[in-house]
Protein backbone atom coordinates (compact mmCIF):
# COMPACT_ATOMS: atom_id res chain seq x y z
CA UNK A 1 0.00 0.00 0.00
CA UNK A 2 2.83 2.07 1.16
CA UNK A 3 4.76 1.49 -2.28
CA UNK A 4 2.30 2.38 -4.52
CA UNK A 5 1.50 5.63 -2.49
CA UNK A 6 4.52 6.60 -3.09
CA UNK A 7 4.50 5.81 -6.62
CA UNK A 8 1.14 7.78 -7.43
CA UNK A 9 3.17 10.45 -5.33
CA UNK A 10 5.81 10.48 -7.81
CA UNK A 11 3.73 9.98 -10.65
CA UNK A 12 1.58 13.07 -9.59
CA UNK A 13 4.80 15.60 -8.60
CA UNK A 14 5.95 15.17 -12.51
CA UNK A 15 2.56 16.71 -13.32
CA UNK A 16 2.16 20.48 -13.41
CA UNK A 17 -1.14 20.49 -11.92
CA UNK A 18 -0.05 19.92 -8.67
CA UNK A 19 2.19 22.89 -8.72
CA UNK A 20 0.19 25.33 -10.42
CA UNK A 21 -2.71 24.62 -7.71
CA UNK A 22 -0.40 25.40 -4.75
CA UNK A 23 0.96 28.69 -6.45
CA UNK A 24 -2.61 29.96 -7.09
CA UNK A 25 -3.67 29.36 -3.60
CA UNK A 26 -0.51 30.55 -2.55
CA UNK A 27 -1.38 33.64 -4.84
CA UNK A 28 -4.44 34.14 -3.55
CA UNK A 29 -3.75 33.80 0.63
CA UNK A 30 -1.32 36.39 0.23
CA UNK A 31 -3.42 38.87 -1.86
CA UNK A 32 -6.33 38.69 0.45
CA UNK A 33 -3.96 39.13 3.69
CA UNK A 34 -2.00 42.19 2.14
CA UNK A 35 -5.64 43.32 1.23
CA UNK A 36 -7.18 43.71 4.90
CA UNK A 37 -5.45 45.31 7.99
CA UNK A 38 -7.48 43.29 10.02
CA UNK A 39 -6.47 39.45 9.45
CA UNK A 40 -9.53 38.17 10.77
CA UNK A 41 -11.05 39.47 8.17
CA UNK A 42 -9.00 38.37 5.36
CA UNK A 43 -9.60 34.94 7.20
CA UNK A 44 -13.12 35.04 6.44
CA UNK A 45 -12.55 36.17 2.67
CA UNK A 46 -9.82 33.49 2.37
CA UNK A 47 -12.70 30.53 3.85
CA UNK A 48 -15.09 31.70 1.00
CA UNK A 49 -12.64 30.75 -1.38
CA UNK A 50 -11.26 27.56 0.29
CA UNK A 51 -14.12 26.09 0.54
CA UNK A 52 -15.24 26.56 -2.87
CA UNK A 53 -11.70 26.15 -4.53
CA UNK A 54 -10.46 23.18 -2.61
CA UNK A 55 -13.45 20.76 -2.71
CA UNK A 56 -13.73 21.72 -6.25
CA UNK A 57 -10.09 21.10 -7.56
CA UNK A 58 -9.80 17.99 -5.05
CA UNK A 59 -13.20 16.08 -6.42
CA UNK A 60 -11.71 16.80 -10.29
CA UNK A 61 -8.42 16.39 -9.75
CA UNK A 62 -8.86 13.03 -8.05
CA UNK A 63 -11.13 11.92 -10.35
CA UNK A 64 -8.60 12.80 -13.56
CA UNK A 65 -5.92 11.07 -11.74
CA UNK A 66 -7.65 7.83 -11.23
CA UNK A 67 -8.90 7.57 -15.09
CA UNK A 68 -5.37 8.46 -15.82
CA UNK A 69 -4.09 5.48 -13.74
CA UNK A 70 -6.44 3.06 -14.70
CA UNK A 71 -3.88 1.39 -16.81
CA UNK A 72 -1.32 1.37 -13.85
CA UNK A 73 -4.29 -0.01 -11.89
CA UNK A 74 -4.90 -2.82 -14.24
CA UNK A 75 -0.91 -3.86 -14.24
CA UNK A 76 -1.19 -4.15 -10.56
CA UNK A 77 -4.35 -6.35 -10.39
CA UNK A 78 -2.52 -8.95 -12.07
CA UNK A 79 0.45 -8.95 -9.39
CA UNK A 80 0.30 -10.37 -6.30
CA UNK A 81 -0.99 -7.56 -4.44
CA UNK A 82 -4.15 -7.36 -2.87
CA UNK A 83 -7.11 -4.89 -4.50
CA UNK A 84 -7.65 -2.95 -1.47
CA UNK A 85 -3.77 -2.12 -1.16
CA UNK A 86 -4.40 -0.89 -4.59
CA UNK A 87 -6.83 1.21 -3.72
CA UNK A 88 -5.95 2.65 -0.53
CA UNK A 89 -2.19 3.00 -1.65
CA UNK A 90 -3.90 5.28 -5.00
CA UNK A 91 -6.15 7.44 -2.08
CA UNK A 92 -3.24 8.12 0.03
CA UNK A 93 -0.57 9.18 -2.32
CA UNK A 94 -3.30 11.72 -4.12
CA UNK A 95 -4.31 12.74 -0.19
CA UNK A 96 -0.86 13.55 0.49
CA UNK A 97 -0.04 15.30 -2.41
CA UNK A 98 -3.36 17.40 -2.48
CA UNK A 99 -2.31 18.11 1.44
CA UNK A 100 0.90 19.49 0.56
CA UNK A 101 -0.05 21.63 -1.94
CA UNK A 102 -3.18 22.93 0.75
CA UNK A 103 -0.27 23.47 2.80
CA UNK A 104 2.04 25.00 1.29
CA UNK A 105 -0.51 27.37 -0.87
CA UNK A 106 -2.60 27.98 2.32
CA UNK A 107 -0.81 26.50 5.64
CA UNK A 108 2.24 28.97 4.91
CA UNK A 109 0.37 32.65 4.58
CA UNK A 110 -1.69 31.73 7.48
CA UNK A 111 0.82 30.95 9.80
CA UNK A 112 3.26 33.95 8.99
CA UNK A 113 -0.43 36.67 9.19
CA UNK A 114 -2.91 34.94 11.47
CA UNK A 115 -0.89 32.49 13.62
CA UNK A 116 -4.12 31.69 15.62
CA UNK A 117 -6.63 29.14 16.83
CA UNK A 118 -9.03 30.24 13.61
CA UNK A 119 -6.09 30.47 11.22
CA UNK A 120 -5.55 26.24 12.78
CA UNK A 121 -9.34 25.45 12.20
CA UNK A 122 -9.43 26.87 8.88
CA UNK A 123 -6.66 25.00 7.70
CA UNK A 124 -8.28 21.57 9.69
CA UNK A 125 -11.68 22.56 7.24
CA UNK A 126 -9.59 22.38 4.31
CA UNK A 127 -7.87 19.25 5.45
CA UNK A 128 -10.93 17.13 6.00
CA UNK A 129 -12.84 19.04 2.74
CA UNK A 130 -9.93 17.68 0.39
CA UNK A 131 -9.73 14.23 1.66
CA UNK A 132 -13.46 13.94 1.60
CA UNK A 133 -13.40 15.33 -1.73
CA UNK A 134 -11.06 12.74 -3.09
CA UNK A 135 -13.12 9.88 -1.20
CA UNK A 136 -16.16 11.48 -3.17
CA UNK A 137 -13.94 11.64 -6.57
CA UNK A 138 -12.44 7.62 -5.86
CA UNK A 139 -16.53 6.82 -5.59
CA UNK A 140 -17.60 8.31 -9.06
CA UNK A 141 -14.34 6.94 -10.36
CA UNK A 142 -14.89 3.92 -9.60
CA UNK A 143 -18.09 3.11 -10.22
CA UNK A 144 -18.21 4.42 -13.77
CA UNK A 145 -16.57 2.69 -16.35
CA UNK A 146 -16.96 5.72 -18.43
CA UNK A 147 -14.10 8.57 -18.14
CA UNK A 148 -16.38 11.50 -19.08
CA UNK A 149 -19.28 10.09 -17.04
CA UNK A 150 -17.03 9.83 -14.10
CA UNK A 151 -16.15 13.26 -14.48
CA UNK A 152 -19.32 14.59 -15.02
CA UNK A 153 -20.69 12.78 -11.92
CA UNK A 154 -17.91 14.43 -9.81
CA UNK A 155 -19.03 18.17 -10.70
CA UNK A 156 -22.28 17.16 -10.08
CA UNK A 157 -21.47 15.89 -7.04
CA UNK A 158 -19.63 18.85 -6.13
CA UNK A 159 -22.23 21.71 -7.70
CA UNK A 160 -24.82 19.43 -5.41
CA UNK A 161 -23.01 20.35 -2.33
CA UNK A 162 -21.47 24.16 -2.84
CA UNK A 163 -24.74 25.41 -4.99
CA UNK A 164 -27.72 23.03 -5.26
CA UNK A 165 -27.91 21.99 -2.01
CA UNK A 166 -27.89 25.66 0.40
CA UNK A 167 -30.65 26.21 -1.85
CA UNK A 168 -32.29 23.41 -0.85
CA UNK A 169 -31.97 24.06 2.85
CA UNK A 170 -33.16 27.92 2.05
CA UNK A 171 -36.25 26.63 0.62
CA UNK A 172 -36.60 24.39 3.49
CA UNK A 173 -36.17 27.24 5.54
CA UNK A 174 -38.66 29.65 3.98
CA UNK A 175 -41.47 26.71 3.31
CA UNK A 176 -41.45 26.02 6.99
CA UNK A 177 -40.30 29.00 9.20
CA UNK A 178 -43.72 28.90 11.04
CA UNK A 179 -42.04 25.88 12.62
CA UNK A 180 -39.48 24.98 15.33
CA UNK A 181 -35.93 23.82 12.95
CA UNK A 182 -33.33 24.51 15.66
CA UNK A 183 -32.62 20.66 15.35
CA UNK A 184 -33.67 20.18 11.72
CA UNK A 185 -30.65 22.59 10.82
CA UNK A 186 -28.36 21.23 12.65
CA UNK A 187 -29.07 17.59 10.90
CA UNK A 188 -29.71 20.02 7.51
CA UNK A 189 -26.08 21.18 7.90
CA UNK A 190 -24.37 17.31 8.62
CA UNK A 191 -24.94 16.25 5.03
CA UNK A 192 -23.21 18.39 3.44
CA UNK A 193 -19.45 18.26 4.31
CA UNK A 194 -18.35 22.39 2.90
CA UNK A 195 -21.42 23.55 5.26
CA UNK A 196 -20.07 21.40 7.98
CA UNK A 197 -16.56 22.91 7.38
CA UNK A 198 -18.05 26.59 7.14
CA UNK A 199 -19.72 26.00 10.13
CA UNK A 200 -16.74 25.20 12.30
CA UNK A 201 -14.69 28.12 11.40
CA UNK A 202 -17.51 30.75 11.61
CA UNK A 203 -18.36 29.47 14.92
CA UNK A 204 -14.13 29.98 15.81
CA UNK A 205 -14.42 33.43 14.39
CA UNK A 206 -17.65 34.56 17.07
CA UNK A 207 -19.40 36.24 14.47
CA UNK A 208 -22.54 33.78 14.77
CA UNK A 209 -24.70 36.91 15.74
CA UNK A 210 -24.50 37.98 12.25
CA UNK A 211 -25.99 35.43 11.34
CA UNK A 212 -29.65 35.21 13.76
CA UNK A 213 -31.41 33.11 15.54
CA UNK A 214 -29.60 30.01 13.78
CA UNK A 215 -26.16 31.58 14.48
CA UNK A 216 -27.61 31.46 18.00
CA UNK A 217 -28.81 28.02 17.90
CA UNK A 218 -25.37 27.57 15.81
CA UNK A 219 -23.07 28.72 18.67
CA UNK A 220 -25.41 26.80 21.48
CA UNK A 221 -24.60 23.34 19.12
CA UNK A 222 -21.30 23.80 17.78
CA UNK A 223 -20.25 25.16 19.71
CA UNK A 224 -19.58 23.23 22.82
CA UNK A 225 -17.52 20.30 23.45
CA UNK A 226 -19.97 18.05 22.26
CA UNK A 227 -20.57 19.66 19.43
CA UNK A 228 -17.28 19.81 18.11
CA UNK A 229 -16.17 16.35 18.29
CA UNK A 230 -19.89 15.78 16.91
CA UNK A 231 -18.76 17.55 13.63
CA UNK A 232 -15.80 16.20 13.64
CA UNK A 233 -16.82 12.59 13.93
CA UNK A 234 -19.53 13.82 10.88
CA UNK A 235 -16.72 15.00 9.07
CA UNK A 236 -15.12 11.77 9.27
CA UNK A 237 -18.20 9.92 8.57
CA UNK A 238 -17.87 12.40 4.86
CA UNK A 239 -14.01 11.21 4.64
CA UNK A 240 -14.56 7.18 5.01
CA UNK A 241 -17.64 6.18 3.84
CA UNK A 242 -17.49 7.00 -0.18
CA UNK A 243 -13.98 5.42 0.25
CA UNK A 244 -15.42 2.26 2.00
CA UNK A 245 -18.27 2.09 -0.91
CA UNK A 246 -15.19 2.75 -3.57
CA UNK A 247 -13.56 -0.17 -2.12
CA UNK A 248 -16.85 -2.54 -2.22
CA UNK A 249 -17.39 -1.87 -5.56
CA UNK A 250 -13.82 -2.13 -6.89
CA UNK A 251 -13.13 -5.51 -5.06
CA UNK A 252 -15.94 -6.69 -7.23
CA UNK A 253 -14.96 -4.79 -10.30
CA UNK A 254 -14.00 -6.73 -13.84
CA UNK A 255 -11.12 -4.74 -15.22
CA UNK B 1 -1.70 -27.34 -10.88
CA UNK B 2 -4.71 -25.19 -12.29
CA UNK B 3 -8.34 -26.30 -12.00
CA UNK B 4 -11.23 -24.77 -13.20
CA UNK B 5 -14.90 -26.12 -11.86
CA UNK B 6 -18.27 -25.43 -13.33
CA UNK B 7 -16.69 -21.82 -14.07
CA UNK B 8 -19.79 -19.13 -15.50
CA UNK B 9 -19.34 -15.29 -16.79
CA UNK B 10 -22.08 -12.68 -18.05
CA UNK B 11 -21.12 -9.58 -19.32
CA UNK B 12 -24.25 -8.11 -19.18
CA UNK B 13 -26.60 -10.10 -21.31
CA UNK B 14 -23.50 -11.61 -23.19
CA UNK B 15 -22.94 -15.29 -21.63
CA UNK B 16 -19.30 -15.46 -22.37
CA UNK B 17 -18.58 -18.73 -19.94
CA UNK B 18 -20.86 -21.43 -19.80
CA UNK B 19 -19.02 -23.87 -16.88
CA UNK B 20 -15.62 -24.55 -18.19
CA UNK B 21 -13.97 -27.63 -16.40
CA UNK B 22 -10.62 -27.86 -17.16
CA UNK B 23 -7.67 -29.02 -15.61
CA UNK B 24 -3.61 -27.87 -16.74
CA UNK B 25 -1.10 -29.52 -15.36
CA UNK B 26 2.87 -28.36 -14.55
CA UNK B 27 5.16 -29.09 -17.58
CA UNK B 28 1.54 -28.61 -19.92
CA UNK B 29 2.00 -25.90 -22.97
CA UNK B 30 -1.26 -25.59 -23.50
CA UNK B 31 -2.65 -23.44 -26.56
CA UNK B 32 -5.91 -22.25 -26.15
CA UNK B 33 -8.18 -21.62 -28.91
CA UNK B 34 -11.53 -20.02 -30.57
CA UNK B 35 -12.94 -17.80 -32.29
CA UNK B 36 -13.11 -14.48 -31.68
CA UNK B 37 -15.09 -13.41 -28.60
CA UNK B 38 -14.99 -17.04 -27.68
CA UNK B 39 -13.73 -16.46 -23.86
CA UNK B 40 -10.43 -16.84 -24.19
CA UNK B 41 -8.97 -14.08 -22.89
CA UNK B 42 -11.90 -13.74 -20.42
CA UNK B 43 -10.95 -17.33 -18.96
CA UNK B 44 -7.51 -15.85 -18.69
CA UNK B 45 -8.52 -12.60 -16.55
CA UNK B 46 -10.30 -14.95 -14.46
CA UNK B 47 -7.45 -17.21 -13.02
CA UNK B 48 -5.74 -13.67 -12.42
CA UNK B 49 -8.70 -12.71 -10.68
CA UNK B 50 -8.73 -9.61 -12.98
CA UNK B 51 -12.35 -10.74 -13.98
CA UNK B 52 -14.48 -12.39 -11.12
CA UNK B 53 -15.97 -15.02 -12.05
CA UNK B 54 -20.45 -15.41 -12.04
CA UNK B 55 -20.17 -18.84 -10.51
CA UNK B 56 -17.73 -21.52 -9.95
CA UNK B 57 -14.42 -21.72 -8.37
CA UNK B 58 -11.02 -21.97 -9.70
CA UNK B 59 -8.27 -24.01 -7.78
CA UNK B 60 -4.63 -23.35 -7.77
CA UNK B 61 -2.58 -25.91 -5.93
CA UNK B 62 -5.30 -26.97 -4.87
CA UNK B 63 -6.56 -24.01 -2.84
CA UNK B 64 -9.16 -21.62 -3.81
CA UNK B 65 -8.72 -18.26 -5.40
CA UNK B 66 -11.15 -16.43 -4.50
CA UNK B 67 -10.09 -13.34 -1.97
CA UNK B 68 -6.90 -14.43 -2.28
CA UNK B 69 -3.99 -12.60 -3.79
CA UNK B 70 -0.66 -14.11 -2.84
CA UNK B 71 -1.18 -16.86 -5.70
CA UNK B 72 -0.60 -14.61 -8.31
CA UNK B 73 3.14 -14.70 -6.97
CA UNK B 74 3.54 -17.83 -9.14
CA UNK B 75 1.74 -16.71 -12.09
CA UNK B 76 3.46 -14.10 -14.94
CA UNK B 77 1.07 -12.89 -17.46
CA UNK B 78 1.58 -11.20 -20.53
CA UNK B 79 -1.31 -9.22 -21.68
CA UNK B 80 -2.66 -9.00 -25.59
CA UNK B 81 -1.92 -5.37 -25.58
CA UNK B 82 0.17 -4.31 -22.52
CA UNK B 83 -1.06 -0.93 -20.92
CA UNK B 84 1.52 0.68 -18.92
CA UNK B 85 1.55 4.14 -16.99
CA UNK B 86 2.82 6.43 -19.95
CA UNK B 87 5.35 8.98 -17.80
CA UNK B 88 7.12 6.25 -16.86
CA UNK B 89 10.53 5.05 -18.19
CA UNK B 90 10.87 1.51 -19.34
CA UNK B 91 13.73 1.37 -16.77
CA UNK B 92 11.02 2.72 -13.75
CA UNK B 93 8.78 0.08 -14.84
CA UNK B 94 11.15 -2.70 -14.03
CA UNK B 95 12.56 -0.95 -10.82
CA UNK B 96 8.91 -0.31 -9.61
CA UNK B 97 8.00 -3.99 -10.40
CA UNK B 98 10.64 -5.58 -8.56
CA UNK B 99 9.85 -3.26 -5.83
CA UNK B 100 6.32 -4.18 -5.86
CA UNK B 101 7.48 -8.05 -6.06
CA UNK B 102 10.01 -9.02 -3.84
CA UNK B 103 9.11 -13.05 -4.09
CA UNK B 104 11.28 -13.65 -6.75
CA UNK B 105 14.85 -15.79 -5.45
CA UNK B 106 16.72 -15.69 -8.61
CA UNK B 107 15.37 -12.86 -11.04
CA UNK B 108 15.31 -14.25 -14.62
CA UNK B 109 16.43 -11.14 -16.87
CA UNK B 110 17.59 -13.43 -19.96
CA UNK B 111 14.80 -12.27 -21.85
CA UNK B 112 15.24 -8.30 -20.97
CA UNK B 113 18.73 -9.15 -22.28
CA UNK B 114 18.23 -10.59 -25.46
CA UNK B 115 15.33 -8.10 -26.43
CA UNK B 116 18.22 -5.29 -25.05
CA UNK B 117 15.84 -3.14 -23.27
CA UNK B 118 18.74 -2.12 -20.77
CA UNK B 119 19.68 0.10 -24.03
CA UNK B 120 15.97 1.73 -23.76
CA UNK B 121 15.51 2.05 -20.10
CA UNK B 122 15.66 5.90 -20.59
CA UNK B 123 12.30 5.91 -23.29
CA UNK B 124 9.52 6.45 -22.26
CA UNK B 125 6.39 4.27 -22.50
CA UNK B 126 4.16 6.67 -24.45
CA UNK B 127 6.91 6.69 -27.07
CA UNK B 128 7.45 2.94 -27.71
CA UNK B 129 6.59 1.19 -30.66
CA UNK B 130 3.58 -1.99 -30.11
CA UNK B 131 5.89 -4.37 -30.64
CA UNK B 132 8.56 -3.01 -28.12
CA UNK B 133 5.38 -3.01 -25.64
CA UNK B 134 5.30 -6.77 -25.96
CA UNK B 135 8.81 -7.25 -25.50
CA UNK B 136 8.06 -5.04 -22.29
CA UNK B 137 5.59 -7.04 -21.62
CA UNK B 138 7.56 -10.68 -22.23
CA UNK B 139 9.95 -9.48 -20.39
CA UNK B 140 8.10 -8.64 -17.21
CA UNK B 141 6.11 -11.71 -17.12
CA UNK B 142 9.15 -13.86 -17.00
CA UNK B 143 10.87 -11.55 -14.60
CA UNK B 144 10.05 -13.35 -11.10
CA UNK B 145 11.01 -17.00 -12.49
CA UNK B 146 6.99 -17.82 -11.87
CA UNK B 147 5.94 -21.40 -12.04
CA UNK B 148 2.70 -20.78 -14.23
CA UNK B 149 3.03 -18.50 -17.31
CA UNK B 150 -0.19 -17.11 -19.20
CA UNK B 151 0.46 -15.73 -22.29
CA UNK B 152 -1.97 -14.11 -24.69
CA UNK B 153 -0.96 -13.89 -28.35
CA UNK B 154 2.20 -13.62 -27.24
CA UNK B 155 3.82 -13.36 -31.23
CA UNK B 156 1.48 -10.84 -32.04
CA UNK B 157 3.28 -7.18 -32.82
CA UNK B 158 6.73 -8.98 -32.39
CA UNK B 159 9.28 -9.08 -35.23
CA UNK B 160 10.31 -12.71 -36.52
CA UNK B 161 13.43 -12.66 -34.21
CA UNK B 162 11.88 -11.34 -31.30
CA UNK B 163 8.99 -14.08 -31.87
CA UNK B 164 11.61 -16.71 -31.90
CA UNK B 165 13.57 -15.59 -29.00
CA UNK B 166 10.19 -15.73 -26.97
CA UNK B 167 9.59 -19.67 -28.86
CA UNK B 168 12.70 -20.81 -27.33
CA UNK B 169 12.13 -19.19 -24.34
CA UNK B 170 8.69 -21.12 -24.07
CA UNK B 171 10.16 -24.26 -24.87
CA UNK B 172 12.88 -23.84 -22.29
CA UNK B 173 10.02 -23.09 -19.55
CA UNK B 174 8.36 -26.59 -19.98
CA UNK B 175 10.97 -28.40 -20.30
CA UNK B 176 12.45 -26.80 -16.56
CA UNK B 177 8.27 -27.90 -15.75
CA UNK B 178 6.08 -25.21 -16.10
CA UNK B 179 3.04 -24.64 -16.88
CA UNK B 180 2.75 -21.96 -19.78
CA UNK B 181 -0.93 -21.24 -21.17
CA UNK B 182 -0.73 -19.80 -24.77
CA UNK B 183 -3.94 -18.06 -26.52
CA UNK B 184 -2.33 -18.14 -30.37
CA UNK B 185 -3.85 -17.69 -33.89
CA UNK B 186 -0.83 -19.04 -35.51
CA UNK B 187 -0.93 -22.44 -36.14
CA UNK B 188 2.56 -22.92 -36.97
CA UNK B 189 3.22 -21.61 -33.65
CA UNK B 190 0.10 -24.06 -31.86
CA UNK B 191 2.30 -27.09 -33.64
CA UNK B 192 5.88 -25.69 -32.63
CA UNK B 193 5.33 -25.10 -28.93
CA UNK B 194 2.28 -26.86 -27.03
CA UNK B 195 1.61 -30.20 -26.74
CA UNK B 196 -1.93 -29.91 -25.43
CA UNK B 197 -4.91 -28.12 -27.23
CA UNK B 198 -7.87 -26.86 -25.93
CA UNK B 199 -10.91 -25.38 -27.78
CA UNK B 200 -13.21 -22.90 -26.91
CA UNK B 201 -16.44 -23.06 -28.44
CA UNK B 202 -19.11 -20.27 -27.76
CA UNK B 203 -17.98 -20.34 -24.04
CA UNK B 204 -17.63 -24.37 -23.59
CA UNK B 205 -15.01 -26.52 -23.87
CA UNK B 206 -15.41 -28.19 -27.01
CA UNK B 207 -11.95 -30.11 -26.65
CA UNK B 208 -9.43 -30.57 -24.84
CA UNK B 209 -6.55 -32.99 -25.23
CA UNK B 210 -2.93 -33.82 -26.34
CA UNK B 211 -2.17 -33.19 -29.84
CA UNK B 212 -1.41 -36.33 -30.85
CA UNK B 213 -4.79 -37.19 -29.65
CA UNK B 214 -5.89 -34.15 -31.73
CA UNK B 215 -3.93 -35.67 -34.78
CA UNK B 216 -5.22 -39.19 -34.30
CA UNK B 217 -8.52 -38.16 -33.85
CA UNK B 218 -9.29 -36.19 -36.88
CA UNK B 219 -6.80 -38.04 -39.17
CA UNK B 220 -4.64 -35.10 -40.05
CA UNK B 221 -0.94 -34.77 -39.98
CA UNK B 222 -0.72 -31.04 -39.01
CA UNK B 223 -2.18 -29.06 -36.51
CA UNK B 224 -3.44 -26.13 -38.26
CA UNK B 225 -5.98 -28.68 -40.64
CA UNK B 226 -7.08 -30.55 -37.18
CA UNK B 227 -8.08 -27.44 -35.59
CA UNK B 228 -10.04 -26.30 -38.50
CA UNK B 229 -11.69 -29.78 -38.94
CA UNK B 230 -12.78 -29.46 -35.36
CA UNK B 231 -13.83 -25.88 -35.86
CA UNK B 232 -16.11 -27.11 -38.49
CA UNK B 233 -17.35 -30.13 -36.76
CA UNK B 234 -18.27 -28.09 -33.83
CA UNK B 235 -19.52 -25.14 -36.35
CA UNK B 236 -22.66 -27.83 -37.56
CA UNK B 237 -23.37 -28.81 -34.62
Amino acid sequence: MFKIAKYVMYDILRSKVLIAYSLFLLLVSFSLFSMEENSSKSLISLMSVVMIIVPLVSIIFSTTYFYNAYQFIELLVAQPISRSSILLGEFLGVSVSLLTALLIGVGIPVLIYAPDSTGFVLMISGFALTLSFISLAFFSSVAMRDKAKGIGMSLMLWFYFSVIYDGLVLGILFSFNEYPLEKAVIALASFNPIDLGRIIILMKMDISALMGLTGAVYKQFFGSSFGIIYSLSIMLMWIITPLLIALRIFKKKNL
Amino acid sequence: MIRTERLEKSFGKLHVLKGIDVEFKAGQVVSVIGHNGSGKTTLIKCILGMVLADKGNIYVDEKSIAGDFRYRENIGYMPQIGHYPENMKIGQIFRMMKDLRKNADVLDESLMEEYKLSELFEKPMHALSGGTTQKVSASLAFLFNPKVLILDEPTAGLDPLAAEILKTKIIEAKSKGKLVIITSHIMSEVEEMADTVMYLYEGKVNFYNSVTELKKQTGEEKVGKAIAKIMKESAHV
